[in-house]
Order: structure tokens, then C-alpha cells, then sequence
């Protein structure tokens, strides 16, 4: 059964599970399109430096959709969740907050290009496959909002395949660096993976398909990709930095709140 | 004329803020006008989430709405259901796309979700895509390699992506 905004308030408990799912999808878009926008005037070529502003561009779009439903929920207001939420109120994994590489956009920026073509490939995928999932979400405005993102998401998805494949079949050079984020980055999917600690009441009222079948759906989305390549996927993955569901974070993400959150927090009262 | 005609002749004036020949009638953004005796509501459809230009439409189309003398009271939401498509553009839509000097959406997508538009310009069709992703969210870059233009065109957006 479909449920409207006006059942979800009514029913506590689906409301927090809900809640918990809007707050793990919007704080996830939200810190990596924020990423995404530090690399704007330092991707390799202009072309990219158009296509992924871009993406961050959509990108920061679904988050403020996301928020706007938790608004619609009376959690709050989207510029509130946004920008004026603690990190350890978070719940974005912590592969999402983790800096570029050293330095900042500002001074010195030495970002890892590689890093960012495979966090965001696997986070694109991880991602289409929950936004699949939720076209039949049991929340009727998470499953239209699904349907949006969805075709957005394609071209998303188009690109950063597309650098994935091609830079692990570059010079060794390349390869090696690949390599070596795909590592880092598989150290931390569990804490991408993951619904937390409520995932089994989100996937009990159908807000989403449970946990491991979505991670089995990932697998079997990239494995045929890591044999095109010659990667293997681990048997096992990580949460080295801490599960940021559980508001576990870095500080990374507690210097990025600080950037981000600077202007807004001088006059949150200001009309934009 | 009834209200309605009148609303719907006043939409016809609010145009993309990013490309001025086009209105939101023709982009296919307006999804209902309902009007009763001095109020209307506009459901409208955002084309890209992340779109800047989303709040400008939606201010502008209040501040239209409001010079008609017999509305009082407008409201103007945006709804996601249906989902915004690149198929909703009309013809006249398809057409003053073009006037600007944009490739409008392509009709068909191959069954590998592959696509191909003309030349907006010279109409020729040996054209290839520079970039998916271009100056604003709904377009990509391209370049005819007959007349040597570049050009932008209307990103397909299909709900069988």
C-alpha cells in the first residue's frame, strides 16, 4: 500500500524510519556534490570541468529534494537541515565527506583525480540501484522523486563509467593510482552500504528493498565492469573511518560544515 | 475571454530566464491551471532539480498571474508526479529552440539509449557530441562538422533511461 505524506505523519514509527532513510539520502548527495563543487576550475580538461560541475550541480539538486520531503515531514527547514546541522547529526557515509587530497581548493589544491573518478563511480552506481529500488518505495512522494532522479542519474552514471574503464586502461600509471583508490574506497563501502541502525524498519514498511539484496544488486551491477578490467571486487569491504549513519564522522566533514555553512550562518534569517 | 484563456496567454510570457524565446507553456512545464472566480493555482513541472532558474520561473509566473485584474489570490507549486520529460516540449517549443540556436531533445533513442540531433543551424546532420553535459543542466555541447559551428542541444530525458 502507498502511503501519503499525511499517513506517514500520522504513524510514528513509519515516520522515523522514513525520516532516518531521507536523512542518509540527503546528507550522502549533499556532502559529495559539495565535494564535487571544490573540483570546479581543477578537472583535468574544461570539458570536464563543464560535465562535473554539472553532475554536482544535479547532484545538490536531489539533496535539496530530499530535504524538502524531510521539510514536508515538519523535521525542519531545508536550508536548516542543510547547512545548519552538526557533523555527528549526520548521516552521510564517511567515504562521501573525505577530503579531495591535500591542500584546498583555495591553496595548493594537490587533489587525487583518480580518488574522485572512482568514489564517484561507485557511489553513482550504489546509487542507481537504491534509486531503482524506491521507484516502488511504499512513501508515494519518495517514489516520484525517484522517478526524477532516475533519468538524471543515467547520465551520471554514463560518465563516470566511462572514466573508470578508460583511466584503469590507461598507462600503468594510471592503472597503479586506480587501483590504489579503488582500495581506499572499498575500505569504506560498508559504511555506503549500510541503512544503519534502522535499516530493518526501513525495509520492513517497503521504503526501500532490505540492505543485502541491494548490495548483492550492486555486485552483480559491477562485477561484469571488474572483469572488463581485470579488478577484483574483495570478498569482504569497510567501515575503517566509522559508520557515519550512527553520526560517527571525521574531520574532514566537520572543516567542510565550516566552509560551507560560513555565510549562511552569518544571517540564517536572510532571503536568498 | 475567461479567466483561464487569460492565464494561459499570460504564461505564454514567461520564458526560461535562460533562453528567452521559449516559455514555460512550450517547455511543457505547466502540468494543471486551475482558476476559480479570483484565484488561480499553476502546478508546474521542474525540468532539473538542481536548476537555478526553477525559482525565477516560479516568482515570475506569480508576478505575470498577479497584473490579470480579476486575480487576487495565485499559488504555485511544483509537483515531480508526472516526472518532467524532454517530450513535453511542443512543437512551437521544438522550434524556438532552434531560433536560439539549440538542437531541440531528440524524439527517438536508440535501444542503447544513444541519440542524435542536426544541426540546428545548416540542418546538416554530420554532427558529433562534444560533451553530454553543458552550461546549464538541460543541455549538452556539440559540434556540426559542416558548417563548423558549435551548438548545444536540449538534453533527451526519458523515464526509459
Amino acid at each position: 500500500m502507498k502511503r501519503s505524506m499525511d499517513d506517514a505523519i500520522k504513524d510514528s514509527e513509519y515516520k522515523s524510519a522514513l525520516t532516518e532513510l531521507l536523512f542518509q539520502l540527503a546528507d550522502d548527495d549533499f556532502i559529495l556534490a559539495y565535494r564535487g563543487s571544490e573540483w570546479l576550475g581543477l578537472a583535468p580538461h574544461i570539458e570536464e570541468d563543464v560535465a562535473y560541475s554539472s553532475i554536482s550541480q544535479d547532484t545538490m539538486g536531489h539533496a535539496a529534494m530530499f530535504y524538502q520531503l524531510l521539510e514536508d515531514l515538519q523535521i525542519g527547514k531545508v536550508d536548516d537541515l542543510a547547512h545548519a546541522r552538526e557533523a555527528s547529526e549526520r548521516k552521510n557515509a564517511v567515504l562521501l565527506e573525505m577530503v579531495n587530497g591535500p591542500g584546498t581548493y583555495l591553496v595548493e589544491p594537490q587533489y587525487d583525480w583518480a580518488f574522485a573518478v572512482v568514489r564517484n563511480f561507485f557511489y553513482t552506481s550504489v546509487k542507481k540501484i537504491r534509486i531503482e529500488s524506491m521507484k516502488n518505495s511504499s512513501y508515494q512522494p519518495l517514489s516520484e522523486v525517484a522517478v526524477k532522479v532516475n533519468m538524471e542519474l543515467y547520465y551520471h552514471l554514463l560518465h563516470w563509467k566511462t572514466w573508470f574503464i578508460q583511466l584503469t586502461k590507461a598507462n600503468e600509471e594510471a592503472r597503479e593510482k586506480m587501483l590504489h583508490a579503488t582500495n581506499r574506497v572499498f575500505e569504506e563501502l560498508d559504511g555506503l552500504l549500510t541503512l544503519g541502525p534502522k535499516n530493518e524498519a526501513i525495509s520492513s514498511f517497503q521504503l526501500i528493498d532490505a540492505e543485502e539484496t541491494l548490495k548483492q544488486r550492486w555486485i552483480q551491477m559491477v562485477q561484469p565492469i571488474f572483469e572488463s578490467i581485470n579488478f577484483t571486487i574483495p570478498e569482504k569491504f569497510g567501515m575503517k573511518h566509522g559508520n557515519g549513519r550512527n553520526g560517527e564522522h571525521t574531520e574532514d566533514l566537520q572543516k567542510a560544515l565550516q566552509t560551507l555553512s560560513e555565510v549562511y550562518l552569518v544571517d540564517p534569517a536572510a532571503s536568498w | 475571454m475567461d479567466l483561464k484563456n487569460e492565464v494561459m496567454k499570460a504564461l505564454h510570457l514567461v520564458k526560461d530566464p535562460e533562453i528567452d524565446s521559449i516559455s514555460v507553456v512550450d517547455l511543457g512545464m505547466i502540468e494543471s491551471v486551475e482558476t476559480k472566480e479570483n484565484s488561480v493555482s499553476i502546478q508546474l513541472l521542474p525540468t532539473f532539480m538542481g536548476c537555478p532558474a526553477l525559482d525565477i520561473i516560479k516568482n515570475n509566473v506569480v508576478k505575470v498571474l498577479s497584473q490579470i485584474k480579476e486575480i487576487e489570490q495565485v499559488d504555485v507549486q511544483f509537483v515531480y508526479h508526472p516526472p518532467w520529460t524532454s517530450d513535453r516540449i511542443t512543437e512551437d517549443g521544438r522550434r524556438a529552440l532552434k531560433e536560439f540556436g539549440i538542437a531541440p531533445p531528440p524524439i527517438q533513442l536508440d535501444e542503447t539509449g544513444e541519440w542524435h540531433v542536426d544541426c540546428p543551424y545548416c540542418e546538416s546532420t554530420y554532427t558529433t557530441i562534444e560533451n553530454l553535459f553543458g552550461p546549464t543542466a538541460c543541455r549538452s555541447i556539440l559540434y556540426c562538422k559542416s558548417c563548423k559551428n558549435p551548438f548545444e542541444a536540449m538534453k533527451p530525458i526519458s523515464t526509459l533511461m
